[in-house]
């Protein structure tokens, strides 16, 4: 489904932040990608539905090349749900209405198909109650459900999540991991930037440990947490999994 | 100098003052803020689009009109629109174009260089998560800017907005060189005609005064009740 091969970026001329980076997400697969900050993982994935430009390699999603400046991005990207760090829900518009602006300009759906859809995703993330009320109204955890609620209706052929939980205060983390492991069950191809290693236990398939711009690791879960072949994928896991 | 102030001048002449001068005035207002924040958004988006011609382009086009006296752009258009009008249709005579379409004009093209200034804060007080996350959804370049970067810009940036129509306001007076009448010309005239230079005068200062301000103490208003919202 994703194909990402020998992909390398450039901040500027003297400063690398992806390596020669080469994996790949299978269709039902969910790909946890760690790493210690600043190792290019969320850049990686910003790549991905090309959020972020890379110089070198090639990155495809269900066939299509995101850097091939013939690529209608829009479209491609309208079939790739996204959720970041900080929510980026759109402040002006109520929690309905966020679910629904995509759907209707970007699909042509019409309001009321948009209205039935959103609705029944927002009961979904158990928001249905809180869809005429702005998005600064609700506790970071709701914001967040809705953010994955809104990637949803679209359709996506697959989610990225980029540390969706790392802005989150603990108590509300559970609740946004309870939503993604329901959707990695229900077989959703996922590629997911985040230290929540319990997620990764629980529903990943493959791990990849990232760390200075390079894919260090990349193995199967069993495998990762069992013996990392790296030293330093070692050490990060003693580092996140000791307290 | 006030032994002999008559406000019966005054009262007279109110509805001539406010039939035919205010309501000029308020409605070369209107359409010139509507009109300068369209085009001062064109321009802002301009200068953020990334292409670096078109940035120069509306770059310079603000440098230039922020560097000019308003009464001499004025005075400038009035006796050159004419002429390019002449020119792009291959007329024989200069084409008339009036005083109000004139000075319309000339406050759209000139106000458009302050809110072009205005909306570019505006809309880089936006985060850039929040055409990332549009953009992640499909939207394209154009739908993102209208539906969540503008909106967003155009609401943070509201107060100001307004501050700068109040100086509008306030700079349409200068159409008076242009002998039009409106609120200032309109009292102008009167003062002329009745020999009442200080009644008429003082009373437009007035007027200009409160108008001025109950529009700023709304605006102060508004950004106490926009600083709850968010």
């Amino acid at each position: 489904m994703i194909e990402i091969s020998h992909v390398d970026k450039w901040y500027s001329p003297t400063f690398q932040v992806l390596t020669d980076c080469t994996t790949s997400v299978a269709k039902g697969e969910v790909v946890v990608v760690c790493g210690p900050s600043g190792s290019g993982k969320s850049t990686l994935i910003k790549c991905v539905n090309a959020l972020e430009p890379f110089q070198k390699g090639d990155i495809s999603i269900d066939g299509i090349k995101v850097n091939d400046p013939k690529t209608d991005l829009p479209k491609l990207r309208s079939r790739v749900g996204m959720v970041f760090q900080h929510f980026e829900l759109f402040p002006h518009l109520k929690i309905i209405d966020n679910l629904c602006l995509a759907q209707e300009k970007v699909l042509g759906r019409a309001h009321d198909k948009a209205m039935t859809k959103g609705m029944a995703l927002l009961d979904r993330v158990g928001l249905k109650e809180h869809a005429k009320k702005f998005p600064a109204q609700l506790s970071g955890g709701q914001q967040q459900r809705v953010a994955i609620a809104r990637a949803l209706a679209m359709d996506p052929i697959a989610m990225l999540f980029d540390e969706p939980t790392s802005a989150l205060d603990p108590e509300m983390i559970s609740e946004v991991l309870d939503v993604m492991v329901d959707l990695a069950r229900e077989g959703m191809t996922m590629m997911v930037v985040t230290h929540e290693m319990g997620f990764a236990r629980k529903v990943a398939n493959r791990v990849i440990f990232m760390d200075r711009g390079e894919i260090v690791e990349d193995a199967l879960k069993d495998d990762f947490f069992g013996k990392p072949r790296s030293d330093r994928a070692q050490k990060f896991l003693s580092k996140i999994l000791s307290h | 100098m006030f032994s002999n102030f008559d406000f019966n001048v005054i009262i007279r002449a109110l509805p001539y003052l406010f039939y035919e001068g205010m309501s000029f005035t308020i409605l070369l207002t209107a359409l010139s803020a509507l009109g300068g924040l369209v085009f001062g958004t064109a321009l802002a988006l301009m200068r953020l689009s990334g292409y670096k011609i078109l940035g120069r382009i509306a770059g310079l086009y603000v440098d230039f009109m922020r560097s000019l006296p308003l009464v001499l752009v004025i005075f400038w258009f009035y006796f050159l629109v004419p002429y390019i009008g002449q020119w792009l249709t291959g007329a024989s005579r200069p084409i008339s174009v009036g005083a109000f379409a004139s000075s319309l004009v000339t406050f759209i093209m000139f106000e458009a260089a302050y809110f072009s200034e205005i909306m570019r804060a505006g809309i880089q007080s936006i985060s850039r998560g929040q055409p990332a996350a549009a953009s992640a959804l499909g939207l394209t370049y154009a739908q993102t800017m209208r539906y969540v970067v503008l909106p967003q810009a155009f609401r943070n940036m509201l107060p100001v907005l307004i501050t700068q129509t109040i100086v509008l306001f306030q700079d349409t007076s200068l159409v008076y060189v242009l002998s039009i009448t409106d609120f200032l010309g309109a009292a102008s005239k009167v003062a002329q005609r009745d020999g009442r230079l200080v009644e008429m005068y003082l009373f437009a200062a007035v007027v200009y005064f409160t108008i001025s301000c109950i529009a700023s103490y709304g605006v102060r208003r508004l950004q106490s009740r926009i600083a709850i919202l968010r």
